[in-house]
């Protein structure tokens, strides 16, 4: 059963419980009936879907974005409701407490919005562009970089390496972005890279 | 996990050891509710406390944390007194019968070659003896004296019921019990599964309890088959991805090595990656390693890795130790040797050991630069909280620029979930404010940076200015094309060597698995693993066809697994040694006597006949190990070592403390309390709660109100003993910090009575800081120890020792 393409007709139509159904005999039946009967026609009618995948732990559980505006058709849009995704083998439209309140992370008041700078010796961050915030960056790695790069060990060995930067990176991006910055990281030479794997 | 989240419905027992799925990983519990519901499987949980998933348990044992491998190894023992083992399994799918070389011997807890100044050993008898015909010894009878089976249970014999009691704190008769319980999966038609997460991994030794489960579940022939496995439930959403793609200190994409100085070229590099197999006609598929690696270096560097560059081979830097992991580096940036430093979605000041040193470090930095969705702490460590967060701004000269990035809610890509499954996502909103993506602002660094080399040379610019960055637009790659290129692609049109009519290979074309990576520059792949995720038949981790043919639980259209699709690793090992299934009511594969089918992709050659060639297509054995050889640090089998801070000597070797090979900086030891220290009596443990992750659900709010107030939980006894109330703030201490928090008093946790010791257990969760819309509190870590695994570095944050006593709170 293809639950992607009988879902949204099924929701329109009826909106009842899918405790009857062969799923509901898998088990997970009232947690897919209590899914489907909150969910109010009005979310298919007014707002765009998007499926995505929980950002906490690696269950992965299967999430439906509900957003005002269409970001396919170049609209700004706003996130209203996020629940989970009945067709989830995994979840089957189930949320944790965590997962429960997903959308309250992506409006959460400590979201940051702008580039921001901590001068030396300052007690308060001040905005700053993103242009002058990467030139920034760029300079110091550069500059760092030449005056600690180590071309050959001891031994005359050439090693390549960049021992005074280090890098940690993020083990809730997606793998796309692993890989890009896998490839600008390592090709500085640095070597002090990490990920939360390491914890 | 060797298997996955929806195939722990064809268990007949769960043991849930070192985590704690039901708080969790609540919703990848669910199917352990399945199995018990619908199988009638049994729940084993062993834990220091009896948590939520015991609760819900068919037996539940305490444990002392850190004592996971006397237990482990004592059902090891336990299960070869007894005669439980899957004789079969054990004699054909391991490395039982193979002849360790002589010399090799273990006393009083160490191995042969044990060098105490060096904290190291030399590891050369740790390895089999190899015959005239080039293969390893083997003597099936199993009566060799030297055949890992016999060594193995030699090694195991002191770890008798007793034994564990003793150190363990685990009564004998329920030790007893979950040994039986767990002895009846040793019959081929009975499965266990063991899920285990940071309780296993968090310790001196984390990386030995793993194979001692391991270990275990190979001798009950539970590896490879439905219901079965090693699971690891792990933490981060991509976590697994991040691992896989190799962004660590030591790893190229794909589980690939970087060089170490002593590989002073590529042919050296090479030399000691033929993976020639130790027995005939095994697969030892890492034969194909230069396959992968050439073609992750055509990937970096395109037209700059040639045949006469050796792929660019000295584009790559080279490592003098084993690894920069995180407590290197701020050992090193505490001494004034790290400059700058990247945060990237990660906030170290809360998930490293020893707060204290981490800020001293992040303080003789130039340069801290934050990449989050979130405000953290790691940002604002310079900024005076009192004693959430003491702090003189003035004298911190470390300049943070705070970079704002969008959330999984606004970004598209794939995450790897526990079970390998690559799955897409797509965004659903806009970002808040100026907020960018990660791919944007990498590239805008990389931009910036190839700029200036190319206008002021400098050190060695060649692997900045020649890195492949051929996307539409440079300045932010798309998901799409980063996956293509993780897959792979053929550089030019290939034609079959014996048939040179034959075009093998269209240039420019997506190749459809790591099968066909070639090692002459002719295709490159990112990350050969991943190779079958975006092929000419476009994106496979999109699929979202959730048919289950006989409900086996593979959903084998849904998304795309890591390697080849395959949902249960060395899967070859559910059949018997004609290649028909253990047991025919949980099929997986099947030999119909030309070739192997069935609801999973082979974890095997289509047509490599049994009895011939092995399951562990991986290992030059073509088994799995029992004896690791010289892989691990600390030893081929694993041993019960004390945490580096514990209230006992170890009862095995009283000499030994801690893991006698873990890494542990000068300044670090003088901030471990002695063995047995009267001034730090009570074993600390760090844990997570239902309703927070890790340091994130704190900025949110409804996850605030559902646990806004940090505590730690103790015993009715200990309460009792130090005069502590219920909701009453206490003082917990280490010889590195201290916290103030609200006692929980409950009977979730009983003292321990340990080699003749009551033991007092205090629980302490991990989510407070002084960051967010939670009540401020202070991170476990002020307390924990700066000491890692000795193989891979994750600290010891689930043994410590501390003191507490009542107080009067925070002053407002």
């Amino acid at each position: 059963m293809n639950m992607e393409l009988s879902r949204r007709a099924f929701l329109r139509t009826s909106g009842a419980g899918l405790a009857g159904t062969t799923l509901g005999a898998f088990g997970f039946g009232e947690a897919e009936a209590a899914v489907a009967a909150h969910v109010k026609p009005f979310h298919l009618a007014n707002t765009v879907e998007a499926r995505n995948t929980c950002t906490y732990c690696s269950v992965a559980c299967g999430i439906i974005i509900f957003a005002k505006g269409d970001l396919r058709k170049g609209e700004k849009a706003d996130i209203v409701h996020i629940e989970g995704d009945a067709d989830h083998p995994t979840n089957r439209g189930t949320l944790c407490p965590k997962g429960a309140a997903l959308l309250n992370i992506v409006k959460s008041e400590t979201r940051l919005t702008q580039p921001m700078v901590r001068k030396p010796g300052s007690d308060k961050f001040e905005p700053i562009s993103w242009d002058a915030a990467l030139d920034k960056i760029a300079r110091a790695m550069k500059d760092d970089r030449d005056a600690n790069f180590i071309a050959k060990n001891k031994d005359g060995v050439t090693v390549n390496r960049w021992l005074t930067t280090g890098f940690l990176a993020a083990s809730a991006t997606t793998n796309e972005t692993a890989f890009a910055t896998y490839k600008v990281v390592r090709s500085t030479g640095m070597v002090a890279f990490d990920n939360q794997a390491r914890v | 996990m060797t298997n996955s989240w929806t195939d722990i419905r064809n268990t007949d027992l769960v043991v849930i050891m070192g985590g704690n799925a039901a708080e969790a990983h609540p919703c990848g519990f669910k199917w352990v509710t399945e199995a018990k519901a619908n199988r009638g499987a049994k729940l084993i949980v062993i834990d220091p406390r009896y948590n939520r998933s015991a609760s819900v348990a068919d037996y539940y044992a305490p444990i002392r944390q850190g004592s996971d491998i006397a237990f482990l190894m004592g059902l090891i023992n336990w299960c070869i007194q007894n005669d439980k083992v899957q004789w079969d399994y054990t004699k054909a799918f391991t490395n039982a019968s193979f002849v360790v070389k002589e010399g090799f011997a273990y006393q009083d807890g160490l191995f042969t070659g044990y060098d105490e100044e060096k904290r190291d050993y030399n590891r050369d008898s740790w390895d089999y003896e190899i015959g005239p015909d080039g293969y390893a010894v083997v003597d099936e009878t199993l009566q060799h004296p030297r055949c890992v089976w016999n060594l193995l249970k030699q090694h195991v014999a002191v770890y008798t019921p007793e034994m564990v009691e003793r150190i363990c704190g685990t009564p004998k008769d329920k030790f007893l019990h979950i040994a039986q319980m767990i002895g009846e999966c040793s019959s081929p038609t009975k499965t266990m599964t063991s899920m285990y997460a940071l309780g296993w991994t968090q310790h001196s030794k984390g990386s030995q309890n793993i194979r001692g489960m391991a270990m275990l579940q190979l001798i009950l022939g539970n590896i490879g088959v439905r219901g079965g496995g090693m699971n690891a439930l792990r933490g981060h959403s991509n976590i697994q991805g991040l691992t896989d793609i190799g962004l660590m200190s030591n790893l190229l994409p794909g589980y690939l090595n970087i060089a170490t100085d002593k590989e002073v070229d590529f042919a050296t590099y090479m030399s000691t990656r033929g993976f020639k197999p130790l027995r005939p006609n095994q697969m030892s598929y890492w034969q194909n390693y230069k396959k992968f690696f050439v073609s992750f270096m055509k990937s970096m560097y395109g037209s700059a890795a040639t045949v006469e560059n050796d792929w660019a081979y000295d584009y790559l830097p080279k490592l003098d130790v084993a690894g920069y992991d995180v407590l290197r580096i701020f050992e090193m940036m505490k001494q004034g040797k790290v400059n700058i430093y990247f945060c990237q979605g990660f906030n170290p000041l809360q998930a490293f050991p020893n707060k204290g040193k981490l800020a001293e470090a992040l303080a003789k930095l130039k340069l801290l630069v934050i990449m989050d969705p979130l405000q953290t702490e790691t940002a604002r460590f310079w900024e005076d909280h009192g004693i959430y967060n003491k702090a003189d701004p003035a004298s911190i000269k470390t300049e943070v620029i705070q970079l704002p990035s969008t959330c999984f809610a606004e970004d598209e890509g794939s995450l790897v979930n526990s079970g390998r499954w690559l799955q897409w996502h797509w965004p659903g909103g806009s970002p808040p404010g100026e907020a960018k993506h990660d791919t944007w602002i990498m590239a805008q660094i990389h931009l910036r940076l190839k700029e200036l080399y190319a206008k002021e040379g400098g050190a060695f610019p060649d692997p900045i200015v020649n890195l492949n960055w051929a996307y539409k637009d440079p300045g932010e790659p798309t998901p799409e094309e980063l996956a293509r290129e993780m897959n792979g692609s053929a550089l030019v049109d290939v034609f079959d060597p014996n048939d040179p009519s034959k075009k093998i290979l269209e240039a420019g074309k997506q190749l459809s698995g790591f099968g066909l990576y070639r090692d002459d520059g002719t295709t490159a792949g990112g990350c050969w693993i991943y190779s079958g995720c975006w092929t000419e038949a476009g994106n496979m981790m999109a699929r979202r066809d959730n048919s289950d043919p006989d409900e086996t639980g593979a959903y084998l259209k849904w998304s795309f697994a890591w390697p080849a699709n395959r949902r249960i690793l060395y899967n070859r090992a559910s059949c018997d040694l004609d290649g028909k299934p253990w047991d025919p009511s949980r099929k997986l594969i099947e030999w119909d006597g030309a070739k192997w089918s069935g609801y999973d992709v082979p974890d095997i050659a289509p047509t490599a006949k049994p009895r011939e060639v092995g399951p562990f297509i991986m290992n030059p054995e073509g088994s799995s190990r029992l004896f690791v050889r010289k892989m691990m640090r600390d030893g081929p089998f694993p041993v019960h070592y004390e945490p580096f801070e514990s209230p006992v000597a170890n009862a095995i070797a009283p000499k030994v403390r801690g893991n006698p090979v873990a890494r542990v900086f000068a300044d670090d030891w003088k901030q471990f309390a002695d063995i047995g220290d009267p001034n730090f009596p009570y074993a600390g443990t760090s844990y997570r709660l239902t309703e927070h992750f890790h340091y994130w659900t704190k900025n949110n709010h409804v996850n605030s109100v559902l646990q806004p107030q940090q505590f730690v939980e103790i015993s009715e006894e200990l309460a009792k003993e130090k005069g502590i109330v219920k909701g009453g703030w206490v003082r917990v201490w280490s010889k590195r910090g201290e916290i103030l928090a609200i006692a929980v008093v409950t009977k979730r946790i009983k003292p321990l009575k340990v080699d003749g010791k009551t033991v007092h257990v205090v629980g302490v969760p991990i989510h407070w800081g002084f960051v967010g819309a939670a009540r401020k509190g202070f991170p476990a870590n002020v307390l924990t120890p700066f000491v890692g695994d000795a193989n891979i570095e994750t600290p010891e944050f689930k043994a410590f020792m501390v003191n507490i006593e009542p107080s009067t709170g925070p002053v407002a």
